[in-house]
């Protein structure tokens, strides 16, 4: 406690003037004023506590921000985004929400449903406020007995900064610099929330580590930043998201994640991401900017990315593997379905800079309505990477007639004896398999259901078991409708 | 006793297209085997497609009675729920889903149809094994993904196989002796012979008369520009192979 009233005073000190305007008699306020500024940026960080150091971060990032524009290089159609109209900090606000289950749209209660989610949780996924009886609550605690036992330490990034100030001062930045892009930029500046770990040496996670029991935390939003840290001999599989589609009223959903692996050790980062996507018009959706990177700094190190994108109106992300140790690994499995007006624009960069490293890349691209999907990749050889290796497999499904697919792969080899793959199939689901699945009864849904899911079989087959199974409806879930 | 399929003067005719079945009547009783013969183009697969409700075809005049139900007015799964079986002339591959799986999905959907209690996979397993053996299949088929990289006689095979599992009380095989050499014919046929069932009517649609050297109908037909020229009793079949598609042709 007293840290933070430290904190705040030196915060207080160092922002002087600005202070006056920008905060003071907010402070006590949920809300941020609305715009962006340097004082959006100094209150963010009084609100939350923090030392100066993280602060003046933040404002270099800020400043850096300012200089750049966003990025027009990808596959997507964007309406111009009102960075100054938006709200960069809103703390959930007790009583606020909806107050039981039957005030929350029974729409999305039925999807809930579907995706067999027990009712508790769908309250607390609908905002609904919740009683510490909740189940995860008390998963939660348990489980964070269990795995201080073994030196791991797993809580919000706003406790980090706290109580494990010198591990994010070492590691925050190191793997994506707040530079590395516009959107990284803004989040580095304005981040609210989000979750940090460090795997002590040798010590194998006893259990995958989720957000999911995070709910509440989760909610904290738009801007969130993600340091995960293996140290030597480590393994930890980390599952982000929730399974569920959260409505969020945010446009603008820009985070950070940011993985580094030591020698030996190893991270499975698998991620299902299911945010608004609008309705089928078009009309609201997520605009889902987010720069997620992991470092395999030592020999042997591997670093895995699976995710199942089946949310948001626009997807932009390019989960990557600096592959700087010598023999380590990369690897990326990706599902994105794009349906109605969605618009995805994903893939990967895999970065070979040791030697012997090897990167794998399998990505499941799936079209239906009037949906865009884009698969971008990138693989760099860097001339010290001899005897690199990169297997690329790029698979596209089309349903219907008014979608897209497109694939961008970029190759960039510098050393002689590499040795790079690069496979890609588009195809569609035809009348024929929906005839042969429908005479075998099953209804138009399940077939393509079931179409869909063999066609993702390699991805989802790398999903921790239940996390499989739940994406294996959610896919279900997403393409609803896109057939007929 | 009622019929298990009736067809009333049945026209069909690709969407929009000009017309390929011109009036087609038969009656098919449980325990009877059939047999339609017919050259390319006589309306072979076009009266199986309008069977089982494949879309892109319409129904111009005519009625189809299935178990007393009209069927024309069921879509395609629930034609397949009501025990319509068709083995395809030419069954589709579906990658990354597993043989064992897809059976499972399409048994559990007929049994939710029948409000029964779906199977899981061991159950599943269980009544797969004891078919297999009825059947004389190994079980490598089951862990590959649905005909991916299967042979014709596998393929077939596969599709007798599921027949076993999901026991139609309709099944209509569509050219399955094509693409099969001798071997494979007799494997299939051997399967077919033994879903041979009091309850269960069969439907062969045949270009040519050898597979009913191994599956003997109670009755054959031949088709020709899309109607029933003939029928018989095998003995036509016979006749057929000496005389030619042409001769029944024009003896409507």
């Amino acid at each position: 406690m007293s840290l933070s009233v430290d904190t705040l005073d030196t915060v207080r000190a160092a922002t002087g003037d600005g202070y006056k305007y920008g905060f003071v008699t907010d402070i006590e306020a949920d809300e941020a004023p609305p715009g962006l500024n340097e004082d959006t940026v100094r209150f963010i960080s009084a609100k939350k506590g923090e030392p100066a150091w993280l602060l003046e971060w933040r404002l270099k990032a800020f400043r850096r921000w300012q200089t750049m524009t966003a990025p027009d290089w990808s596959n997507l159609s964007i309406a111009p985004i009102d960075y100054q109209g938006s709200t960069y900090y809103s703390a959930p606000k007790p009583g606020a929400g909806p107050k039981s289950l039957d005030e929350v749209d029974p729409e999305l209660l039925k999807t809930y449903e579907k995706l067999g989610i027990p009712l508790g949780e769908r309250a607390a996924l609908a905002g609904v406020a919740v009683d510490a009886v909740f189940d995860s609550v008390s998963v939660a605690t348990t489980f964070k007995d269990t795995l201080a036992e073994k030196g791991i330490i797993f809580c919000s990034f706003g406790e980090a900064v706290r109580e494990h100030p010198d591990l994010v001062k070492q590691y925050l930045g190191s793997v994506v610099p707040p530079g590395d892009n516009f959107f990284s930029a803004l989040n580095s500046a304005v981040f609210s929330d989000g979750s940090f770990a460090y795997i002590p040496p040798g010590v194998r996670c006893p259990m995958e580590l989720s957000t999911y029991f995070r709910i509440n935390a989760a909610k904290s939003g738009q801007f969130e930043r993600t340091l995960l840290i293996a140290d030597k001999g480590a393994y930890v599989s980390y599952l982000e998201g929730c399974t569920a589609p959260q409505r969020d009223e945010h446009q603008l959903h820009a985070a950070v994640v940011e993985l580094v692996a030591l020698e030996d050790a190893e991270i499975k980062y698998s991620t299902v991401q299911n945010w608004y996507p609008g309705d089928a018009e078009g009309r609201g959706g997520i605009y889902n900017f987010v720069t997620k990177r992991g470092a395999c700094r030592g020999d042997r190190a591997k670093i895995a990315w699976t995710q199942v994108e089946t949310g948001s109106a626009i997807t932009w992300k390019y989960p990557s593997c600096l592959l700087e140790g010598d023999g380590s690994v990369g690897e990326f499995y990706s599902v994105a379905i794009t349906n109605n007006r969605q618009q995805a624009d994903t893939g990967t960069k895999m970065i070979h800079l040791g030697r012997n490293t090897r990167s794998t890349v399998v990505s499941k691209g799936i079209s239906a309505g009037r949906g865009q999907n884009t698969y971008r990749g990138l693989i760099k050889v860097m001339p010290k990477a001899d005897g690199a290796r990169n297997y690329t497999q790029c698979d596209s499904l089309l349903i219907g007639k008014t979608c897209g697919a497109h694939t961008v792969p970029y190759i960039d080899v510098r050393t002689p004896s590499a040795r790079i793959e690069h496979e890609a199939t588009t195809s569609k689901i035809s009348d024929d398999q929906l005839l042969y699945c429908q005479q075998r009864g099953l209804t138009q849904e399940e077939a393509v259901s079931l179409i869909v899911n063999g066609f993702c079989k390699e991805v989802l087959k790398e999903l921790p078991m239940e996390f499989a199974v739940e994406a294996q409806k959610l896919l279900a879930v997403s393409l609803e409708g896109s057939v007929g | 006793m009622t019929a298990i399929l009736k067809i009333e003067n049945l026209h069909a005719r690709l969407t929009g297209g000009r017309e390929i079945v011109k009036g087609v009547s038969l009656v098919v009783n449980p325990g009877e085997v059939h047999a339609i013969m017919g050259p390319n183009g006589a309306g072979k697969s076009t009266l199986s497609s309008v069977l089982v409700g494949k879309a892109g075809y319409e129904v111009t005049a005519g009625s189809v009675t299935y178990l007393g139900r009209d069927l024309l007015a069921l879509g395609a799964a629930e034609r397949a729920r009501a025990g319509v079986f068709l083995a395809f002339q030419y069954p589709v591959e579906i990658p990354g889903v597993n043989n064992m799986y897809f059976l499972r999905a399409a048994l559990n959907a007929a049994r939710r149809g029948r409000g029964e209690p779906e199977l899981d996979a061991a159950q599943c397993l269980k009544a797969v094994k004891a078919k297999l053996k009825l059947l004389d299949i190994g079980d490598d088929l089951l862990k590959r993904s649905v005909n991916v990289g299967f042979s014709g006689g596998e393929k077939k095979r596969n599709e007798i196989f599921q027949m076993a599992m999901l026991e139609p009380k309709l099944a209509i095989l569509d050219e399955t002796d094509s693409g099969l050499d001798i071997d494979a014919l007799r494997a299939v046929s051997n399967g077919v012979n033994r879903l041979r069932d009091p309850n269960r009517a069969i439907v062969m649609i045949t270009h040519y008369q050898r597979l009913l050297d191994y599956i003997e109908p109670d009755f054959v037909h031949v088709l020709s520009e899309g109607r029933i020229v003939a029928s018989g009793d095998k003995t036509l079949a016979a006749e057929l192979e000496l005389s030619g598609y042409a001769a029944f042709g024009k003896a409507a």
